[in-house]
């Protein structure tokens, strides 16, 4: 990597600051995206600014919602208990992601900072119909993801909790890359009071995380896997690449969305 | 002490020193005033070099100095040889381009070393490596074979017409011709075998180092075969005499295949060192790896079987066209020709054999052995098309096996290309793999999966390959540039332990155990008496080094040649102080005794009388016990075997499942069965690699698309089944210990299995071959493919 300041902030005033201050600045939070990228030169920061003690970190749950801070870790979230009862399908997405050691450091807050296209938890974020608190306003899920490796994050702006709704169902279904294990499609399916049912898919988008709006229509009559049986994903818009063509990963969007419903 | 000889299961003595991070591997090795280079490798394929700009690099902070290919040719430094010549069908030699120690002219493949950055920190080498700026003129590439060799293909080389490195045969073609000619059944098959990267957990290393006041170099290097390097990098590259350079290969971690060769990066460090006076280090990135060690495989097939009405072998036609890719690796010429073409008889009794072989150059990353070499490639071509005739004769696929094995009772056996197999019962050990995998219990299985609406097979091969060649007279003449005997010195120390050193290496075998269970065994003393040395060139007197499963069976037999020695000077010493004659002393679990009597002594008490010789025969004898012996073999050993695979396939994904994998392997006499197990797991996991995973993939301009382990599929452990494995044990009839070698079965034998399993659950689809990997997204695509037609049937 190359050589850069390095400061962690104790208060979200002062990271903010830290981070507004240099247009070069990168906000570290669990590293498990940004330390590699570092590793291989392909980010070069003037300073990083290490987010692990801003308090960010703890799972909160009343009877409509369970919020999330940034800074907590895949293995929190999977062993919650108050998660696993309340949002299961994201219990089980987060011990769907990488192995024991990333899930122990990586964040569900620097994955949605990071916006990376084969990401697990765009897809809950997007069914689910969360929202994304911020050091200074909130931004619904709809409004939130806006492409591949883009958010409606200002510069120097930091996710600081995400809040989601308690869900009648929920469940996500991952197909991993063969080679680097990330999401190659994933479905997330889920039916809350706020938004009904939903369908977000992630790896499979050009564009990054996406809502299947045929799918959501059928499974509002009928939440069962043969009412999206015919349902055709048109491959349009789909990333192809050695492991996976558009038309392949249409058709695996199918097979993970039955497999969501049916288990949900 | 339990029992600790041959045929134990001691645990390795090495790991606690591995496991507890008390290695020490290259990379752990800093000497004092230690600089880092740090290598500028090519972007791009094939590109003119119009200039390169070192002035900023030169001038970044902590830098020492700058290298390109010019400064290293003025001074005299030779290109990376090859140590093996074959010749074409015409007699003429190979074309052997040079391949320059960094570039110089041109650039031939994505990651050919172009320049050479020298800073005080790794940091500081990387930030002015990023400054060089190197002017290139793009050119036109290949990485496919088919269009290496297609009509106006850019050339790799511009005096290699063709990309055409050599063009060679074996067998009789025109019986060949004839058998097919009155055959019943003609067979053919095209097929690939896919390109592997080896991606041994240790990236290599090395570190060059200058003696001022000896002027004695030392190389530091992540080897197989310390001494091999010495002679190729002193001798071709660097000319250093062997006196005035040392290699090391400390403990080295993971090869298979890849750590055998002669590296540029080798001989820049030492080269380096002795120019700035300094030690250089340098260690390789994981993505440097990918385009720097050599690839494995990488061949393209065709094969044609000839049969009688009743489904025996007449005749065997291939054609194969062998990546060599930009350069010629060390051993590259060898693999599609001695060690694998020779191998296509296999288990079979096929009469006539003729195998064409064209080796072609290409602008991707050169291209050796890798776990089993050649023999992969032969086993898998074979088995493959066994199981095709069997799809397209409808004999049954065992029972065409049974039919057209080398009887037990036919050793030794002369194969019509070139191979004379010295022992093997592979009834038996079809047998003991059939049983073990619940052959017969099959379809109900079958049955139960299809009930949970998944598609199962079974898929079986039987394979021989060749281990521990030899002789040297005989490889020499197959164009070998080096012997291939193994040395070993057996030092007896005066009050009894013993230092074993071999010229063999280990990274990752478990040589520290096998060999001292060998010499306990020997000399009856335990283990812990016996320490393993190899890996040095100033301690071990010569040695050929690790591969080709060939260190228990040659550098096994040398240690027992030097422990006769041993045992035998021995028995001198004891007949003297004990007053007997030589002829009436036997040597039985570490004790010399005289026979027919209670009177013996001890090793310990021969060896301290052989260095304190106060009573000692000094007339006859020389003082010490320390033995050394050359093990020349005559005839390669063939381990053989069964491997059976069961899969279950995903109809809904393509997702192949490996359910089941049995091997039973034929190594000869086992000396730890724990240590022979893991070996034969290991081999079966980059064997499952290859079938269902691995595949490194060239884009059509020859970039390397799976240039990391993001697109590059590793296995990871839990893809791997629970593996039974068991070994049968016939002798190898021409090495003392009767071992044969087992280090890349599992490579070899497993491929065609999990394959053949794979097309076995599709048999409903009309599927008759797939290539490898097969992939999920390949899977699916050939169920959808067919679905149609299952339909209209």
């Amino acid at each position: 990597m190359y050589d850069f300041n390095y400061t962690k902030p104790s208060s979200i005033p002062e990271a903010v600051q830290a981070l507004g201050a240099d247009m070069e600045a990168k906000a570290l939070a669990g590293g498990q995206t940004f330390i590699p990228v570092l590793k291989q030169r392909l980010n070069k920061p003037t300073v990083i600014v290490d987010l692990s003690e801003l308090g960010l970190r703890g799972i909160a749950a009343d009877d409509k919602t369970v919020t999330i801070g940034a800074m907590t870790t895949h293995h929190q979230i999977e062993s919650s208990p108050d998660v696993q009862r309340l949002v299961p399908g994201l219990a089980k997405m987060a011990a769907l992601i990488g192995d024991t050691q990333v899930r122990h450091r990586g964040t569900m807050g620097g994955s949605l900072a990071n916006n990376d296209p084969s990401a697990c938890y765009p897809a809950a974020v997007l069914a689910l119909g969360a929202t994304i608190h911020t050091d200074h306003r909130s931004i619904a899920a709809d409004d939130y993801f806006q492409g591949m490796f883009t958010t409606a994050l200002e510069p120097g702006e930091l996710i600081t909790a995400i809040e989601f709704p308690v869900a009648e169902k929920s469940n996500y279904e991952k197909f991993r890359n063969p080679a680097s294990r990330y999401a190659m499609v994933g479905v997330f399916v889920a039916k809350t009071a706020a938004h009904g049912v939903r369908v977000a898919i992630t790896g499979a988008g050009q564009g990054g995380v996406f809502r299947h709006t045929a799918m959501e229509e059928a499974l509002a009559k009928d939440f069962s896997p043969e009412a999206i049986t015919g349902i055709i994903t048109p491959a349009d818009g789909l990333n192809g690449d050695i492991h996976a063509s558009p038309e392949y990963r249409a058709h695996l969007i199918g097979v993970m969305a039955r497999r969501a419903v049916a288990a949900a | 002490m339990g029992f600790e000889g041959i045929g134990a299961s001691v645990r390795r003595k090495e790991d606690h020193r591995f496991l507890s991070g008390r290695g020490s591997y290259t990379d752990d090795i800093n000497r004092p005033g230690q600089l880092y280079a740090v290598i500028r490798r090519a972007d791009r394929p094939h590109a003119k070099i119009l200039g390169i700009d070192t002035a900023a690099a030169s001038a970044a902070p902590g830098v020492s100095a700058v290298y390109t290919g010019a400064e290293l040719e003025a001074d005299g430094v030779g290109g990376v040889p090859c140590g093996w010549q074959v010749h074409s069908k015409d007699g003429s030699p190979m074309a052997e381009p040079p391949h320059p120690v960094l570039a110089i002219g041109k650039v031939r493949h994505v990651g050919d070393p172009v320049a050479v950055v020298i800073a005080a920190t790794r940091q500081q080498a990387k930030n002015a490596a990023e400054l060089l700026v190197i002017d290139y003129e793009d050119l036109p590439a290949i990485a496919a074979v088919r269009d290496a060799v297609a009509a106006g293909a850019p050339l790799v080389h511009d005096d290699v017409p063709g990309n055409v490195c050599f063009d060679w045969h074996i067998g009789d073609k025109a019986i060949v011709d004839a058998a097919f000619a009155q055959a019943a059944h003609v067979v053919e098959l095209d097929l690939t075998n896919n390109r592997l990267v080896p991606n041994a957990m240790e990236p290599r290393a090395a570190i060059g180092d200058f003696d001022r006041s000896s002027g004695e170099f030392t190389l530091y290097t992540t080897s197989q075969n310390p001494h091999v390097i010495r002679l190729l990098m002193g001798a071709f590259v660097l000319h250093i005499p062997e006196h005035k350079l040392r290699v090391v290969a400390p403990d080295v971690g993971g090869g298979f295949g890849s750590k055998i060769y002669h590296y540029a990066e080798e001989a820049i460090v030492t080269w380096a060192a002795g120019k700035l006076h300094r030690p250089v280090k340098w260690t390789c990135d994981r993505s440097e790896a990918f385009m720097s060690d050599a690839h494995g495989r990488d061949h393209s097939s065709k094969a044609a079987m000839a049969l009688d009405a009743q489904g025996k072998f007449l005749a065997l036609r291939v054609s194969t066209l062998a990546n060599m890719g930009a350069y010629l690796s060390t051993f590259a010429p060898a693999i599609p020709t001695y060690l694998s073409a020779t191998l296509l008889a296999g288990v079979y009794t096929t009469p006539a054999i003729y195998a064409e072989v064209k080796a072609v150059f290409t602008h991707t990353v050169p291209v050796d052995a890798y776990r089993g070499a050649g023999r992969p490639e032969s086993a898998y071509l074979l088995e493959r098309l066994v199981d095709v005739i069997a799809h397209d004769t409808g004999l049954d696929r065992v029972a065409i096996r049974r039919l057209n094995f080398i009887p037990r009772d036919a050793f030794p056996y002369q194969t019509p290309v070139a191979l004379n197999y010295d022992s093997g019962d592979y009834q038996a050990t079809l047998k003991s793999a059939l049983a073990a995998a619940d052959w017969d219990g099959f379809p109900a299985r079958r049955q139960a999966a299809a009930a949970r609406g998944k598609l199962r097979g079974i898929g079986i091969s039987t394979y021989v390959e060749a281990c521990g060649i030899a002789p040297s007279k005989l490889v020499g003449q197959l164009g070998a540039r080096a012997g291939l005997y193994e040395v070993a010195n057996i030092r007896v120390h005066p009050t009894g332990s013993v230092t074993v050193l071999t010229g063999t290496h280990s990274h990752g075998q478990g040589h520290e155990t096998t060999f001292a269970q060998l010499v306990s065994d020997q000399l009856g003393i335990p283990i812990d008496q016996v320490d393993v040395v190899h890996g040095d060139t100033a301690k071990i007197p010569f040695g050929m080094g690790t591969y080709g499963s060939r260190s228990l069976a040659v550098g096994g037999s040398a240690m027992v040649k030097a422990m006769d020695k041993v045992i035998a000077k021995g028995k001198k010493i004891a007949a003297h102080l004990m007053e007997a004659s030589v002829e009436d002393i036997e040597f039985k679990d570490g004790r010399f005794s005289v026979a027919g009597t209670d009177k013996s002594k001890a090793l310990a008490e021969i060896s301290l009388a052989a260095y304190v010789p106060h009573n000692y025969p000094i007339e006859e004898l020389e003082p010490g016990l320390d033995e050394t012996a050359f093990y020349d073999p005559k005839n390669f050993t063939f381990p053989g075997g069964c491997h059976i695979c069961e899969v279950e396939i995903d109809r809904d994904t393509g997702t192949v499942t490996v359910a089941n994998m049995v091997a039973v392997d034929d190594v000869g006499r086992v000396i730890n069965p724990m240590i022979v197990e893991g070996q034969v797991q290991g081999g079966l996991a980059q064997g499952i690699g290859q079938a269902l995973m691995e595949n490194a993939v060239y884009d059509s301009e020859a970039q390397l698309v799976t240039g990391s382990f993001m697109d590059y599929q590793m296995p990871r452990a839990h893809d791997f089944p629970p593996m039974i494995t068991s070994t049968e044990n016939t002798l190898c009839t021409h090495n003392p210990l009767g071992s044969k070698g087992v280090g890349e079965t599992g490579a070899i034998g497993c491929p065609p299995a999990v394959i053949n399993a794979v097309v076995d659950a599709l048999r409903d689809y009309g599927v008759r071959h797939l290539d490898m990997p097969a992939t999920p997204q390949k899977i699916w695509s050939i169920i959808q493919a067919n679905q149609p037609r299952m339909a209209a049937e």
